[in-house]
């Protein structure tokens, strides 16, 4: 009896069972399987080898077929001015983005010509290594000035101005709100961003709010995080895929409630809305908010820029040639009402129109097919039109087939008749 | 009086620095390796590869020496201290704030930058601003007119004070052939087609801007190269990033080297492909990573890669390195793989006739799937192109994002391109495109091997008209832009974040528009500052060749 006290006085029972426990455990743990966390390759080097011949990978590029809409480009030749040769036939230019005329004006070439004999084309070089010349940072200058904003940079390239403006200020993280019509370039720079998007409904400020309520809850969940996300609206002022603006005052409205920042792309209103075309903030009479980026690639050769400069002077001399394109842009809107098959979508004050097929033939490549006839018919009569070209597999929200109508100040009055007749005549003869 | 010893490498060695016999099918066993014996370790090899290498590849990276290192440590410990003591003082109202501020009604915004993030802008890269974005006032020859500025707040805000510093030295343009003109062939040339067609053209390729300027440009690239096809874009950062999605994709495997440019980057992550990184210029590395991609396939699903592709440049920019093309094409064919070559800073700038990488290691054009290039350095235009058989070019015309959307390329900007190509093919009839690539490359030798022999550290390959040298400490960066502006030499100096953080560095592009004039002053200059700000870091010496101021060796005669 004595023997088994001290025994007990030496180990308590649940101290045994503890330790007969862990050499169970230790016992499975010596038999069990290892967990491999780097993956270790069991082939042999010969295996290794036969996986690497016989791996055959797909052709860098995929065959296109010959007849591909993309593919054959219209050539023209000599300038693309009001007048322009298209594959050899002499046309009326309703297709190149010249609203205000400026591509075949004296002073503007004559501007370049003078920066041409000063600074050579190119610049050799980006923005911070000797590539910034006095005419940048005029051209800078007097858009700053031009637009009523503390500062305006520029880059070479419009496409690449608003992809890499977002992801500057957007990084991962943040929440993006923007239009589902909004254009490629609008598209890349988000991507490029990796912020969060939220697309709503076009020019439906409704849906925006509804978004904007939402993320206001997400927010109420999660206030730290909320204090570091910041938020932005992306829109255009107008919309190169529909040809319609949007409705900036409710966006401000909406700006200040929700304390959310406006980026505004404003490739085809700058120059276009507006009194005196300072785009669509003057058309709407609001101010704007100062912004600031950086440029990554070789500036822009400097006559272009002065011929940028001179442009800016012509805007500011003679503001009258914004009343007259708005009123071709009336006068052409009104002309193409009512042709069978075709409706016209964008605003009227709208110079890039779109012409979309009424009824769909079903699939988009035959819709394409239609319009080229439309298009081949109308170039055959002198009047130079184009489809809208988009990358089919890329876009976000693909907007249908249409023939794009730009309308210059250049353009008389009996030439937007004579398109119009003609495109009523194109439209009767292939559609019916 | 030099310090390096010569010794065959053993054969354990051999697969440090040389081609290892199993990786290639090519005769490695005529390698022979100089390795310093030194203290310093260098490795400046030359590989005579018999069956990869036709000419000598000589390229080093001297190691940053152990003081100088720890002495730039403390030199960003010291500023970053300063750097929190100016926020506090700023924070506290101390300090007049000169940082851009919101405006009132939005002051309770989320606020456009974390104080954090611009924390390298604010104390550190605002102190030597007046380095950057200097602005000229004339064409960016050989020399350049500069408008002179000064600052009385510390770089916050500059004011022009209306002088005119003129002919400043300019080492710092990308003006390797000498094209930044105002008179000459090209320049008339662009004037007669500015004054036909205008400067713009207002339309995408494929709706009405394919003007027949840009065919005739594009046949003539494609001559240039030897390639079978080719399209020009509007500029070359896009020409990366908006092509390379349009030919890779989900399920597709970019190997990129580590050093690549920001376009490249940028077009990889655009592009959705799984994107792995290979130690710069290093064909083991490369050659790794194409073997278990192939062997293991896609990560989790085992699944093959659709296709993998090769991302490197001819040369690169920052270090004055070119790639290692013969044994990068060998590997290539080997695992089945396609090639994009970005030769932004190499053509018209290497080989004999000024065709670019390709042509200075005696290589096919076909054997690159992707020949990539802009004009803007040795063309003195602006624009990119891509280069390829008629598959990939009649697929980019229909599906780059380029060629939908973005305008098209200006007139003259054409016509540039076009008169300096015929000039550098020869096809006008004089002599000036072949002595320009002749002069480059004789600059080229001159001027690294003086600065070697003054001992400064440069990085690179011995045939790149791109000279890095290294600066090191933060302070050196702005003191050395200033002191040669001082002595009228207009320089590029490169810090954080574009390098390593303690290897900062000048950078010289010599151009065929330099005399050597010119570049005895620079090299003058560029001694005085050196030994003024103790930039001789160098612990080799090379023998000075007295008698002979220019290299023997030029191309003429290592063409096979």
């Amino acid at each position: 009896k004595r023997v088994r006290d001290t025994r007990t006085k030496l180990a308590p029972a649940y101290h045994l069972i503890l330790e007969g426990i862990l050499i169970l455990w230790i016992i499975r743990l010596l038999f069990s399987k290892t967990y491999k966390l780097q993956e270790r390759s069991d082939l042999t080097l010969k295996e290794k080898e036969e996986l690497i011949e016989e791996w055959q990978p797909e052709p860098l590029v995929p065959p296109v077929p010959k007849d591909h809409p993309a593919l054959n480009y219209n050539i023209v030749s000599g300038p693309p001015t009001h007048i322009i040769t298209v594959n050899g036939k002499e046309c009326i230019n309703f297709a190149s983005f010249n609203f205000l005329g400026l591509l075949n004006n004296e002073k503007v070439k004559s501007a370049a010509q003078a920066s041409l004999k000063k600074y050579g084309v190119g610049t050799c070089g980006p923005r911070g290594f000797y590539g910034t010349f006095d005419v940048h940072l005029e051209l800078e200058e007097r858009l700053a000035k031009f637009m009523r904003t503390e500062e305006a940079i520029i880059y070479s390239y419009g496409f690449a101005t608003i992809a890499s403006a977002i992801p500057a200020y957007s990084k991962r993280g943040d929440i993006v709100f923007v239009d589902e019509a909004a254009c490629f370039a609008i598209q890349k720079g988000l991507q490029a961003s990796r912020s969060n998007i939220k697309l709503f409904k076009h020019n439906d400020m409704a849906d925006l709010e509804r978004l904007l309520k939402e993320q206001e809850t997400e927010d109420q969940k999660n206030p730290r995080k909320a204090r570091v996300t910041r938020r932005f609206i992306v829109v255009e002022g107008l919309y190169m895929n529909t040809g319609d603006i949007c409705p900036l005052p409710e966006l401000i409205k909406l700006k200040y409630k929700y304390k959310v920042r406006i980026f505004l792309e404003e490739s085809l209103s700058f120059g276009v809305l507006g009194e005196h075309g300072r785009g669509i903030t003057e058309h709407f009479g609001i101010n704007r908010l100062s912004g600031q980026g950086y440029c990554f690639s070789a500036s822009l050769p400097p006559l272009l820029a002065a011929a940028a400069i001179e442009a800016l002077n012509i805007m500011e001399d003679s503001p009258d040639i914004f009343q007259t394109l708005r009123a071709k842009c009336e006068r052409i809107h009104k002309a193409l009402q009512g042709i069978s098959g075709l409706k016209v979508v964008g605003e009227s004050f709208s110079p890039a129109l779109h012409l979309q097929l009424e009824e769909s033939c079903g699939s988009r490549e035959n819709d394409v097919k239609l319009l080229k006839r439309v298009v081949d018919y109308c170039m055959n009569s002198g009047i130079a039109l184009t489809q809208a070209r988009y990358l089919e597999k890329e876009e976000k929200c693909l907007p249908p087939p249409s023939i794009r109508v730009v309308i210059t100040v250049e353009q008389t009055e009996q030439e937007l008749d004579k398109a119009a007749s003609l495109l009523k005549e194109a439209a009767q003869s292939v559609l019916n | 009086m030099t310090d390096l010893k010569y010794r065959l490498a053993p054969a354990s060695e051999m697969s440090r620095y040389c081609f290892p016999n199993n990786a290639v099918s090519g005769d490695a066993s005529r390698c022979v390796c100089l390795i310093d014996s030194s203290t310093v370790e260098e490795i400046n090899h030359i590989v005579h590869n018999g069956g990869l290498y036709k000419r000598p590849f000589n390229e080093a990276f001297e190691e940053t020496p152990m003081l100088v290192a720890v002495l730039t440590y403390v030199g960003y410990g010291v500023l970053t201290l300063f750097g929190y003591l100016r926020d506090f003082m700023r924070q506290w109202k101390i300090e007049k704030c000169q940082n851009a501020t919101e405006r009132e009604e939005q002051k309770d915004f989320v606020p456009l930058y974390q104080d954090f993030e611009n924390f390298y802008n604010r104390n550190l890269y605002m102190r030597i601003r007046d380095s950057w974005n200097r602005p000229i006032c004339s064409v960016p020859g050989a020399k350049v007119d500069m408008m002179e500025r000064v600052s009385h707040d510390y770089n916050w805000t500059f004011t022009y004070t209306g002088r005119v510093i003129k002919d400043i030295i300019n080492m710092g343009s990308y003006n390797y052939l000498g094209f930044a003109q105002k008179t000459g062939a090209c320049q008339e040339a662009a004037a007669k087609v500015l004054s036909q067609y205008g400067a713009g053209v207002c339309s995408t390729r494929q709706e009405m801007g394919n003007l027949d300027k840009h065919e005739e440009l594009e046949k003539l690239v494609a001559r240039f190269l030897g390639v079978e096809s080719a399209m020009a874009y509007g500029m070359g950062f896009a020409t990366n990033s908006m092509n390379i999605p349009a030919l890779v994709g989900k399920g597709c495997l970019i190997l990129s080297d580590e050093l690549n440019h920001a376009s490249l980057v940028l077009g990889a992550r655009l592009s959705g492909a799984t994107i792995r990184i290979f130690k710069h210029n290093n064909m083991q590395s490369l050659e790794k990573l194409l073997k278990d991609a192939i062997v293991h396939g896609q990560p989790r699903t085992r699944r093959p890669w659709k296709k993998i592709l090769i991302l490197v440049e001819g040369i690169y920019s920052m270090e004055g390195s070119i790639v290692r093309l013969p044994e990068v094409i060998a590997l290539k064919k080997k695992y089945k793989s396609y090639l994009y070559l970005d030769e932004a800073h190499s053509i018209g700038a290497l080989g004999p006739s000024g065709r670019g990488v390709v042509e200075y290691f005696g290589l096919n054009p076909e054997d690159v799937d992707v020949m990539m290039g802009t004009f803007t350095k040795s063309f003195g235009a602006a624009g990119g192109y891509i280069g390829g058989k008629k598959e990939l070019i009649d697929y980019l015309r229909t599906y780059s994002h380029s060629a939908a959307y973005a305008t098209s390329m200006s007139p003259p900007v054409v016509e540039q391109i076009i008169t300096s190509v015929k000039c550098i093919m020869g096809e006008d009839g004089t002599n000036i495109g072949r002595a320009r690539v002749q002069q480059l490359a004789e600059n080229t030798r001159y001027f690294r091997r003086r600065l070697k022999e003054m001992g400064f550290i440069i990085y690179g390959n011995e045939d790149s008209p791109v000279v890095p040298l290294m600066l090191y400490m933060p302070a050196k960066i702005g003191a050395f832009g200033r002191e040669m502006l001082k002595r009228n030499i207009g320089v590029v100096v490169v810090g954080f974040p574009a390098t390593p953080i303690i290897e900062s560095r000048a950078r010289f592009c010599l151009s065929a528009a330099h005399t050597k004039e010119m570049l005895d002053t620079a090299l003058k200059e560029i001694n005085e500052v050196g030994d003024l700000l103790q930039l001789k870091y160098s612990r080799r010496r090379l023998v000075p060749l007295l008698d002979r101021p220019f290299d023997e060796t030029t191309y003429e005669e290592t063409e096979d």
